[in-house]
């Protein structure tokens, strides 16, 4: 057992490799929370846009773009996608970050899982609801912004939570773009101590809390949303 | 206030509304009776547009509403509308259910929102309950509420679908008694009701429909004493 401390600490703590480790972690989150916070503005939007008319001409464009967009996303690999946005999107355009365009891969791909989450969320809405709204005399985007979307927000935030902490580890891909994330640091100290063991267990155990910690947070913000339903 | 000319309405190919006319004068307290399916809530709806008619047209206060371009929002804030199921915002507290709408449109400050809120639940008689959610209250209140939220934009028609068809039977009066209140106010109502106690009562004049037509309409005491149409004399028989 001392031994294994001893371990850990050599190859942790060593060379300073756990900065390593702090600073992908870092990385990690950076990408999550800012990818999670475009995904979801740009996820409702698509949502409304799906949710739009399809019966007639022109007015059937948002809902064909959107509709489009969510296959197209959700048909192909987010490595694939990330692959695309750095390597041809980005390809010619000198000095980018790659954090950018980290953010830039995971809100698109994000964005199209979320919109299906918030699709769901307002079809549950009763249509009493927006017809109450409407005949009070708000306009349908007022309805919209003050009585379905603040219920839809309610209904989709379990599926919203889970597509958070599903991208959360989806970002573990961003080595593929010379990105040094969590996932990448603990590959990085692999190649320099010759074990595998540590240095996985670890970037798996960072997660694992952190997710943990994240559940728990959800878990009470949703009980603060859920104010109202009690009786 | 409100002349409805040769209202029609399709739902694809069912007809539902087979051309309607009918003048509804200020102050004026209408119930519309009739067997389920006859077109009654399909009529009350178009009045504010929730239906767009196949055809015909409806005037209200000298304006057509039915033509293009007409500003429905406009139209919808001087004529309030209660619904069956209540509708009330579940993530909102009574006072925000009340509020919503004058806040929004008419840009009050706290202090004249809060004035309009507090007289508006005096007038259904739930002042206790301005900070409670729309859960925590029983099917009665929850319409009174409906009631209120309704006449926050001082509306000067007031639309009522089936306003007590979800309730439980000992919540009914309660409903009846601020609908009354307001028709004794002179509030223009409309009212689409299988309560034949309040149309005889409150109404001063009462429509049966049946099949998208207006098969009868009178005073209370027309329909209810004498009426002449076998389908309304059929309908009555049955609901007293």
């Amino acid at each position: 057992m001392n031994s294994l401390f001893i371990r850990v600490y050599e190859i942790l703590v060593g060379g300073n490799r756990y900065k390593l480790l702090l600073s992908g972690l870092g990385v990690t989150l950076q990408v999550t929370v800012f990818s999670a916070f475009f995904g979801v503005v740009l996820g409702l939007l698509l949502a409304v846009m799906k949710l739009g008319d399809k019966s007639k001409g022109i007015l059937r464009i948002p809902y064909i773009i959107s509709s489009a967009y969510i296959d197209v996303i959700r048909g192909t690999p987010s490595v694939v996608q990330l692959l695309i946005i750095y390597h041809i999107v980005f390809g010619g355009i000198k000095n980018v970050p790659p954090v950018i365009i980290a953010i830039i891969a995971f809100a698109i791909n994000s964005s199209a899982y979320v919109a299906e989450i918030f699709r769901g969320g307002i079809l549950a809405v009763d249509i009493g609801q927006t017809e109450a709204g409407i005949s009070l005399g708000l306009s349908k985007v007022q309805t919209m912004r003050y009585v379905v979307v603040p219920q839809a927000l309610k209904n989709a935030f379990p599926a919203l939570a889970n597509e958070f902490i599903v991208l959360m580890k989806e970002t573990a891909i961003v080595g593929y773009i010379a990105l040094q994330d969590l996932t990448k640091a603990g590959d990085f100290i692999i190649s320099r101590t010759y074990n595998a063991f540590i240095p996985l267990f670890t970037v798996a155990l960072v997660y694992f809390v952190i997710i943990k910690f994240l559940t728990k947070l959800f878990n009470m913000f949703e009980g603060r949303l859920r104010k109202s339903d009690i009786r | 206030m409100i002349y409805v000319d040769s209202l029609r309405k399709d739902f694809g190919n069912i007809k539902v509304l087979k051309g309607i006319t009918e003048k509804i004068t200020k102050g004026e307290v209408v119930a519309i009776i009739g067997p389920s399916g006859s077109g009654k809530s399909t009529f009350l709806r178009c009045l504010n547009l929730l239906e767009q008619p196949t055809s015909g047209t409806i005037t209200v206060d000298g304006e057509v509403i039915t033509q293009k371009g007409f500003n429905v929002n406009a139209l919808r804030q001087k004529m309030g509308m209660v619904f069956q199921h209540f509708n009330l915002f579940p993530h909102l507290t009574v006072t925000e259910n009340i509020l919503l709408a004058p806040i929004k449109l008419k840009k009050l400050t706290a202090d004249e929102a809060e004035k309009i809120a507090l007289n508006l639940l005096k007038r259904v008689g739930l002042t206790e309950k301005a900070n409670s959610y729309p859960a925590q209250l029983s099917g009665g209140q929850k319409q009174r509420i409906a009631i209120a939220r309704a006449l926050a934009m001082s509306p000067k028609i007031m639309l009522f679908d089936e306003p007590t068809s979800a309730l439980d039977p000992e919540m009914v009066g309660e409903v009846l008694d601020v609908m009354k209140g307001l028709a004794a106010d002179g509030m223009t109502m409309v009212v689409v009701t299988h309560e034949m106690g309040f149309a005889r009562e409150a109404a001063d004049r009462v429509i049966f429909m049946d099949d998208g037509i207006i098969a009868e309409k009178g005073t209370p005491s027309q329909i209810f004493q004498n009426p002449q149409n076998p389908r309304t004399q059929s309908f009555l028989s049955k609901v007293l």
